[in-house]
């Protein structure tokens, strides 16, 4: 029955310097996952590349990794690209991401509600409404059944979960939300550490349920660092990233033994921030 | 300063379906040759093996070849070449090195003797005619596996072996984690042509396997990304992969193990 099924959205956020298929692929297992559990069903997939505040050593302008990453996915039908978090100017913290894009949704959901139900007479009185309120609206069908909220998961691979673990670099409170509020779907390779690492992890323990481990059989272990590499030193990257990309990327020349150094001895944007922030230690 | 030889790689395989794994064993292997300075390499060749092979899941040649050709559509380089598909009987890998190697061949000497009749024109031609022309060789692409093949009782012939070694050569990429080169040493054979075995790393693990490529297929998982868009259509629009092709020569003997038993049987002796 297509209306008890939890509607979701999958969210990576990373630097996708550059794109590649490894990142495309997160998306097909995290979606035939979650359908084959019967209680969901995902309507779309968000790409959200990284601002350039993020100052990781050899990340190039958002404005190629932005385009970089539609390029790629032309051909998808559900998959987008978001560029918000990446026009901001400062670095902003995942969960301010997933934040952003679940109000996104349910503001999105609360209006086709609200045009479902509303026959066009009254329109002018329902506007007066607050729009972002968020109630039950009956369907003009009048089903009483009301649609379960939309959910906007994290999707991501083992070292993301992992640098869960990292000092400095995620906020405890940030982590607890993520996992609380929104989900994971967590991507990894066949005889990873992840199971051990949520075990260990009182936060993440308790939240389990909430967190979708996805086991890659298909060994595809191909890094945006190894890219880089390989284009550094001529070597074709052809079948690792999509066509489109790796003409865009020969084009305009983008990446190269400067374009690594960029940002050298520069700290990652979240280390800085919570080293300073005194209520920032895990 | 001497011109490069010119190579052409030949990958012989069941390409059930063709994946992005096969179409990188080539550009693999390409960089490899180019970086040792002494090769140009100037085509490759896939070359789809013949239904008469017999493996459990071989979905007609037809089709293999036809997906084979649509992943190569973006390369300038590769091409899809039917013939060992094409015959009565399955080939023993050797005759389709030798095939293609003669090909190569008369298309060299027509373009030498080409050049011999218009000699002004060799003047405005590439590094590779501007000095003494030199015969192009055709080296095997194959993966680790493949090599390891060659200890399974009954598959090769030892003189056939021999003969791609020596003759031809190998050009074998494997994972990061795995070395062939102890299973080299370990051969009298192949130590003594190890000059002419290449062996290439693969850095960026990206272990496709066909097989579970079908698997993914028969239980409506998504295969994107792991194999050309092209590819994916083509087996929707065709119902290629299905529990039925799977089962496909189930329970037979592949056809190099089937003649192998012939020639051993002590009666014939």
């Amino acid at each position: 029955e297509p209306d008890r099924k939890t509607e979701v959205v999958l969210l990576a956020c990373g630097s996708f310097n550059p794109i590649t298929n490894m990142h495309l692929r997160l998306f097909e297992l995290a979606k035939d996952y979650l359908h084959e559990t019967g209680k969901y069903k995902v309507i779309k997939g968000i790409i959200s590349p990284v601002g350039d505040a993020y100052k990781k050593k050899g990340l190039i302008s958002a404005n190629h990794r932005v385009t970089m990453a539609k390029l790629a996915t032309k051909n998808s039908d559900w998959v987008e690209v978001d560029d918000w978090e990446s026009c901001q100017s400062e670095w902003l913290e995942t969960l301010k991401v997933l934040r952003y894009h679940h109000q996104k949704l349910l503001s999105a959901d609360v209006t086709n509600s609200l045009q479902d139900a509303v026959p066009v007479a009254k329109l002018g009185r329902k506007r007066k409404q607050e729009p972002n309120r968020h109630e039950p609206v009956k369907k003009k069908n009048q089903s009483p059944v009301v649609k379960s909220v939309p959910q906007v998961k994290l999707l991501c691979g083992s070292d993301m979960l992992e640098s869960f673990g990292v000092p400095n670099l995620w906020k405890l409170e940030d982590i607890t939300e993520i996992v609380e509020k929104h989900g994971l779907v967590c991507i990894s390779r066949a005889g990873n550490n992840v199971q051990k690492f949520i075990y260990e992890s009182d936060i993440l323990w308790r939240h389990k349920n909430n967190i979708h481990l996805v086991e890659e059989w298909i060994t595809n272990d191909i890094s945006s660092t190894k890219i880089r590499r390989a284009l550094r030193r001529g070597q074709s990257i052809r079948y690792l990233v999509p066509e489109a990309v790796r003409a865009y990327i020969d084009r305009n020349r983008l990446y190269s033994p400067e374009s690594e150094d960029r940002n050298a001895g520069l700290l990652l944007a979240p280390l800085q921030k919570h080293a300073s922030d005194p209520r920032s230690s895990q | 300063m001497r011109s490069r030889i010119p190579v052409i790689l030949l990958a012989c395989g069941s390409f059930n379906p063709t994946t992005n794994m096969h179409m990188r064993l080539f550009e693999l292997a390409r960089d490899h040759l180019h970086q040792t300075g002494r090769y140009q390499v100037i085509e490759g060749i896939m070359s789809p093996v013949s239904d008469k092979y017999g493996k459990k899941g071989l979905v007609s040649a037809r089709h293999r070849v036809a997906m084979a050709r649509l992943a190569l559509e973006t390369s300038d380089w590769i091409r899809v070449d039917p013939w060992e598909s094409e015959q009565d009987t399955w080939t023993e890998t050797v005759k389709v090195l030798r095939h293609h190697y003669n090909e190569a061949l008369r298309a060299f000497q027509s373009k030498e003797f080409m050049r011999n009749k218009h000699p002004t024109e060799s003047s405005t031609g590439d590094s590779l005619s501007c000095q003494q022309p030199v015969l192009p060789e055709l080296k095997l692409l194959c993966g680790a596996d493949f090599l390891q093949t060659f200890k399974t009782p009954n598959l090769w012939r030892e003189e056939d072996i021999k003969e791609i070694v020596e003759k031809f050569g190998l050009v074998c990429i494997s994972r990061a984690g795995s070395d062939p080169s102890q299973f080299i040493q370990e051969s009298d054979l192949l130590s003594e042509f190890q000059h002419n075995i290449f062996l290439v790393r693969e850095w960026i693990q990206n272990e496709i396997s066909a097989t579970q490529i079908r698997s993914a297929l028969c239980r409506g998982l998504s295969v994107k990304y792991l194999i050309p868009d092209s590819v994916i259509a083509y087996i929707a629009q065709h119902n290629v992969y299905t529990a039925e092709s799977e089962r496909t020569n189930q329970g037979h003997l592949l056809q190099p193990l089937r003649l192998q038993n012939t020639t051993v049987n002590p009666l014939r002796d």
